[in-house]
């Protein structure tokens, strides 16, 4: 390569080390903008509804009264149904690709289980209204209504849209993401320590749970809350699923909304001011809660490198 | 340790086995359910037409998605273009100058939030800083707020492959008298090459297959995507829009644009995949 002289060298240093810190900046910029662009334009909603908001069930364009209730009820709900589908799974799935499965197989499975990330999620929204729903409707929920009908959650009639699609699809788009960092986890254990489980003959189960589990407990926890992330702002599979309807029932069988599906529905037909701004209230709050549960999991795996030698 | 007979503990891991087996076969028959019924749903709908001819009524015959796929290639373009070099930049930024810090970890830290940040509150953010502000819904918008989908990616991947790169292929060419950008752009850039163009291509597929950033920002179009200061077309909106219609021949062109979504993303992904594999 050719060398350039002393001269033009130390120009070129500070141009090129400018331009690298401008485009830092514009992300620090780009985030605080976000945080401010969205107070600004609530402000109405701020102003009229105060704290209330957040606790308030109505929901009425007409009578122009608003809360967030009910979304951030859909939100919690159907995150917490992906959450309890997920983690197991992806638990299960860690374990089948580094202890169970040869190392060929195990490739080609992880790949397979990579590409459901790769799948846009309205992708998931179509097979989700037009082939998941009507089967959960068919052939799922009448037989838990059968045997689960004297509880809460399997009340009403068998639709199949609600929260109990919406969870099922946000498990399946958050299932890649969380079995990723527990493989990691899982292969992170030191070999000695799982020879040594075995040595004493232990099952590869036992130590699974008792080895490598409890070595790696930190770290499954950066991943629920990696999956947490995921599935709270999810948009377009949840919108197409959910049902839309501004209301809270315990029965998993009923239609909801979540903060995402609201504003994914609502927010090209609302032209009142204090509607709109309403709207941008409910995506305030899911900015706020998406920020916390992306920091906790910044600075956990953040600790967690540092505790453990690896990076970052 | 509890003590339990042998042939229990044997049996409990036997079950666990075959569960874990069965939760990994869970996983692929999802992702074989949903590819099966995008491909045989989806390839009803194309046909030569589709790609050629502007979006007809429900109930005309023929018509296609030819505007929404132009549009949908411009934005993402135009998103590229401007938030790969920003990405890039940053992450050069993240790993060669500011390591340790304070600065550097504040910008680190927002990287991670903006990648976690749901697509719908950047669609959000610039409808109210631009489509707000200009008072019309817009490509230019819809372009840039993809660019917020792309840049934290690229700036992400683009710090841990520079990071891979030993710090000794650093040192000697600065030794060799090499000012630092060049020792960048020449020596670390071409270690990283392969995982640079893998983390720009995952990007862009991101984008690509995006919808609630677009939806009130570029909005959607039945024209062709001539003026970018107008609502854009695009695949994606369009296949929301179509599918939550009532009529069936729509819904089977939101198939057709489903099927060529997935196809586009997905070999983009499988594409970087390939790359990596045949570099490892």
């Amino acid at each position: 390569m050719k060398i350039g002289s002393g001269k033009h060298t130390g120009y070129g240093d500070v141009l090129f080390k400018a331009a690298t810190f401008l485009s830092a900046l514009i992300f620090s910029l780009a985030m605080a903008g976000v945080a401010f662009e969205l107070a600004r334009s609530s402000r109405l909603s701020i102003a009229k509804f105060g704290f209330g908001f957040l606790w308030s069930q109505a929901w009425n364009p007409v009578t122009q009264d608003f809360g967030a209730l009910s979304s951030i009820y859909g939100t919690l709900v159907s995150t917490l149904i992906a959450m309890v589908i997920a983690i197991p799974l992806s638990l299960a799935i860690a374990l089948f690709l580094v202890e169970l499965a040869p190392p060929a197989l195990s490739r080609w499975v992880g790949y397979a289980i990579e590409l459901l990330a790769a799948i846009p999620s309205i992708i998931f929204g179509m097979w989700g209204l037009f082939v998941f729903a009507p089967f959960l409707a068919d052939h799922v929920q009448p037989f838990l209504q059968k045997f689960g009908g004297f509880t809460p959650f399997f009340k009403g009639p068998p639709m199949g849209i609600g929260m109990m699609s919406a969870g099922i699809i946000l498990a399946l788009m958050v299932l890649p993401f969380t079995s990723a960092v527990m493989r990691e986890v899982f292969s992170m254990t030191p070999p000695v320590l799982k020879e040594a489980a075995y040595g004493m003959g232990a099952t590869t189960w036992e130590t699974t749970s008792k080895v490598t589990v409890r070595f790696g407990a930190k770290g499954l926890m950066g991943a629920f809350f990696l999956g947490l992330g995921r599935a709270i702002g999810e948009t377009m599979a949840v919108t197409f699923v959910i049902g839309n309807n501004h209301s809270i029932s315990a029965s998993l069988f009923s239609a909801g909304n979540s903060i995402a599906s609201t504003l994914a529905n609502e927010f090209t037909e609302a032209s009142d001011p204090l509607y709109l701004s309403s709207l941008v209230e409910l995506g305030l709050v899911l900015f706020a809660m998406t920020l916390l549960v992306q920091t906790i999991a910044h600075f956990w795996l953040r600790h967690l490198g540092k505790t453990t030698g690896g990076r970052q | 340790m509890r003590t339990r007979s042998r042939a229990r503990r044997v049996a409990l891991d036997y079950a666990v086995r075959a569960a874990s087996t069965v939760s990994a076969l869970i996983g692929i028959f999802f992702l074989c359910w949903i590819l099966v019924v995008v491909i045989h749903r989806g390839s009803a709908a194309l046909n030569w037409d589709f790609f050629t001819k502007l979006p007809a009524p429900p109930g005309a015959e023929g018509g296609g998605l030819a505007n929404a796929i132009l549009g949908t290639l411009i934005m993402t373009a135009i998103a590229g273009a401007i938030g790969v070099p920003i990405g890039v930049l940053t992450g050069v930024y993240l790993s060669e100058y500011g390591r340790g810090g304070t600065f550097a970890s504040l910008v680190r830290f927002t990287v991670n939030v903006m990648m976690g940040l749901p697509s719908i509150i950047t669609g959000l953010f610039v409808y109210t800083m631009l489509v707000v502000t200009l008072g019309h819904f817009s490509g230019w918008a819809g372009a840039v707020s993809l660019v917020f989908i792309i840049m934290p990616i690229v700036a992400g991947t683009t710090e841990d492959m520079l990071r891979m790169v030993p710090d000794s292929m650093r040192e000697s060419a600065l030794a060799l008298g090499a000012p630092s950008w060049r020792t960048t752009l020449g020596i670390v850039f071409r270690g990283a090459k392969v995982g640079l163009i893998t983390g720009v291509l995952l990007a862009i597929a991101r984008a690509t297959g995006e919808t609630a950033p677009l939806l009130f920002t570029s909005l959607n179009s039945p024209y062709w995507p001539g003026n970018l200061n107008h609502p854009t077309g695009n695949l994606t909106v369009t296949i929301f829009s179509y599918a939550m219609s009532p009529y069936p021949d729509w819904q089977q062109m939101a198939w057709g644009a489903s099927l060529l979504i997935t196809v586009g993303v997905l070999s983009m992904t499988i594409l970087t995949r390939l790359a990596l594999v045949r570099k490892g």
